[in-house]
């Protein structure tokens, strides 16, 4: 196929993209990422990437379904390999500052049926303080139990996981965070179906960090409270829409162009380069 | 077994000893790193590899002329984890879905290893070679110098398992978050993949490749049922393996032409039996006796229910009433009821009178609470859920027995102690509802 083949059409959009804002960032960003993009299996999920973000600041990732913002985190901390571009923590290339970064996975990524109790999970942020083979000690151990009592979730620590709400156990993954003691987290839908109280603890979890001076990144569904609970906005579409504070660039227009359709012309050369690849293959 | 089968005397005999112990120590080792293979979800991984076992042990023989243990346990190794790899490589590279890989590359070594072992039967060799014997196990042909190899290798698996057992524990339960605090994700997978395939060859001679990777999943599954603790777990699975490989251990010597991996397999097979019967909590029996019980208790609560009703209707809390006369309103069966009704009556919740029985006080207290929480469930429904005042009583007929006393205080406070119901029947609280409360919020 050919890119004739559609009903052309769409002006000037297409490629006429206005460029980035760029908002100044006073002190070390803890987190640039220059010209970046990944691809699965050669084909391209994200376009480009290129932004940096400011110390003690909450960030909302908010982008369609596909968008790429799992992916990005992904690739944020190397867990994919990258098509191009290069990822900075606190000013350096990424691997130099790993312990300063904390991790919250979506909670379907694991198994909640494993034989581990809610405390074994937290004592899991500490593994990384530790040496290889070496194990947690009595101090790890009093950090994970204040991890958990601060998520208000004491009295759970040697439940077994699967004996969890949903909402505990997504407080579970947020307590092995703060076990972390990191100053930049990643977190992937920790809002997502969880119950009122732990959106509200979640909440209150995130204003806290921010106010210890740490920066939150955090992969976002529910559009409408955006403007409430984050400080800045990174709007993702396979490629970056916008990012900036969220009374500038949370706009109407920027929204449009975050779900109003994939760009039509990059959509059909991902698209062809998925094909050319599989008939590299056959 | 009869008298004439003098145990004393078995167990002296030193060749006897090896094949208990090397039988023992497989099986442990087996169970101990299938905790790890079943927790990942990877049981046909050790299937696929314990296959590819089998083209190792010939070509092994064939290349060296030797049937030395050592030998043909390398040549097993190396294929084993050839064809790990293999599924590797065809999972990530190609478009195949790894179910498919698996039973290539299961079929495919194992394929390769029949032609082989045929090939070398055919020279004439394989009986002296004993290599057959590798497909279904033999234990009765171990001998103390193996016993000796495959006790060492076993005690280096647990070794390390106790060693990196933290970092197999992050790997198998969340590989992406161990990847993010910096663990060699790739070298913990490596090392607990070459665990498994040692366990499993240090299996082959006495269980077989055929069934050796049911010694890995059997135990770990049965252990599973048994405890919520990973080391626990581990440590039953150690056990529950090595008893399998004992008793297959004995049906080999007892009955020597016969394979021992089908009868090792049967046994652990029959541990687990047991355990998904057995186990508290978890098993068939205690999950069974839960939901018996609870049966029970709403067949109870709805008794009292009804007697409650019965006195609301005539004002008289505790006026005796006949089994018919609760049947009767619940259109519920005569003798159903009265069954249910000397059950009350032991527990203090009700008094007989004759042929009649009434509500003690105690009995009075708990039916007010199934009735509070059934009409609070229906003002629930009806106010947040926006649902239609008559579609609300089945389901709180199911809610009532389950609320905890938390979720009620919960319900009460979200609802501000509503005075009426739905059907505007008066909801029963233990404190009287200050006159102030709100008025029926739905007409019926």
């Amino acid at each position: 196929m050919t890119l004739d083949d559609r009903t052309p059409v769409r002006p000037a959009m297409e490629d006429g993209v206005p460029p980035l804002r760029r908002f100044p960032i006073e002190g070390v960003p803890p987190l640039e990422v220059h010209d970046l993009s990944v691809a699965y299996q050669r084909r391209p999920v994200l376009w480009d990437i290129d932004f940096a973000i400011p110390p003690a600041t909450l960030i909302g990732v908010v982008g369609p379904n596909g968008a790429g913002k799992s992916t990005l985190l992904k690739a944020v901390m190397g867990l994919l390999p990258l098509a191009s571009g290069e990822v900075r923590l606190f000013g350096e290339p990424f691997p130099a500052h790993r312990q300063r970064l904390g991790y919250v996975p979506q909670r379907e990524s694991v198994d909640w049926d494993f034989p581990t109790s809610a405390l074994d999970v937290v004592l899991m942020g500490r593994y990384g303080k530790r040496a290889l083979f070496q194990r947690p000690n009595a101090a790890d151990r009093e950090i994970a139990r204040r991890a958990l009592q601060r998520m208000g979730m004491a009295a759970f620590a040697d439940r077994q996981i699967s004996q969890l709400s949903g909402g505990q156990q997504q407080r579970v993954f947020l307590a092995r965070a703060l076990a972390q003691e990191a100053e930049l987290y990643l977190m992937d839908e920790p809002f997502a179906g969880v119950d009122a109280a732990t959106e509200q603890a979640v909440l209150e979890l995130l204003r806290e960090l921010k106010t210890q001076g740490r920066t939150v990144v955090v992969v976002h569904h529910d559009l409408a409270n955006v403007p409430q609970y984050f400080d800045w906005v990174l709007m993702l579409n396979l490629r970056l829409v916008a990012i900036g504070p969220v009374n500038e660039v949370f706009t109407a227009e920027h929204l449009r162009q975050t779900y109003g359709g994939r760009l039509r012309l990059l959509t059909e050369v991902t698209e062809t380069l998925r094909r050319q690849e599989q008939e590299v293959r056959r | 077994m009869n008298a004439s089968f003098d145990w004393g005397a078995l167990l002296g005999d030193a060749n006897v000893r090896s094949v208990l112990l090397g039988s023992m120590l497989l099986g442990a080792g087996a169970g101990v790193l299938g905790c790890f293979t079943f927790l990942r979800k990877r049981a046909l991984l050790g299937d696929a590899l314990a296959h590819a076992t089998l083209p190792g042990v010939c070509l092994a023989f064939l290349v060296t002329g030797s049937k030395h243990p050592f030998v043909l346990l390398v040549g097993a190794t190396i294929t084993g984890w050839l064809g790990v790899a293999a599924v590797n490589v065809i999972t990530k590279r190609s478009r195949i879905k790894d179910d498919a890989a698996l039973a290539l590359t299961l079929s495919v070594f194992f394929g390769f290893g029949i032609v082989l072992l045929t090939r070398i039967q055919k020279t004439g060799a394989a009986a002296q070679a004993g290599l057959d014997k590798f497909l279904f196990g033999q234990a009765a042909s171990l001998v103390p110098a193996d016993v000796l190899l495959l006790g060492g290798v076993t005690v280096v698996l647990l070794a390390c398992v106790v060693l990196a057992f933290k970092e197999f524990k992050l790997l198998a339960f969340d590989p992406q978050f161990a990847a993010t605090i910096g663990r060699p994700v790739g070298a913990l997978d490596f090392l607990l993949n070459t665990l498994t395939v040692l366990s499993v060859t240090v299996g082959l001679q006495a269980v077989g490749v055929v069934l050796m990777a049911a010694m890995l999943v059997t135990p770990a599954a049965a252990a599973r049922y048994w405890t919520d603790r990973l080391p626990v777990m581990l440590v039953l699975a150690g056990t529950i393996g090595a008893l399998a490989g004992a008793i297959g251990a004995v049906v080999s010597m007892t009955a020597p032409r016969m394979p021992t991996g089908p009868w090792t397999v049967v046994a652990a097979t029959a541990l687990f039996a047991v355990s998904l019967v057995a186990a508290p909590r978890r098993g068939v029996v205690a999950r069974t006796l839960r939901r018996w019980r609870t049966r029970r208790r709403v067949a109870e609560e709805n008794v009292l229910k009804t007697l409650y009703h019965l006195g609301e209707s005539d004002g008289v809390w505790d006026a005796p009433r006949k089994a018919s006369d609760v049947s009767g309103r619940r259109r519920a069966k005569t003798a159903g009821v009265a069954s249910v009704l000397p059950r009350l009556a032991n527990a203090g919740w009700v008094e007989r009178t004759g042929e009649a029985w009434r509500l003690t006080r105690a009995g009075l207290d708990r039916a007010r609470r199934v009735v509070r929480l059934h009409r609070l469930w229906e003002v629930y429904l009806t106010e947040r859920l926006h649902l239609a005042a008559d579609h609300v009583h089945d389901d709180a007929e199911e809610i009532e027995h389950i609320l905890t006393p938390e979720l009620e205080a919960q319900l009460e406070a979200a609802l501000a102690r509503p005075r009426f119901d739905p059907h505007r029947q008066q909801i029963p609280y233990d404190a009287p509802v200050p006159a102030s409360a709100a008025e029926p919020t739905v007409v019926p």
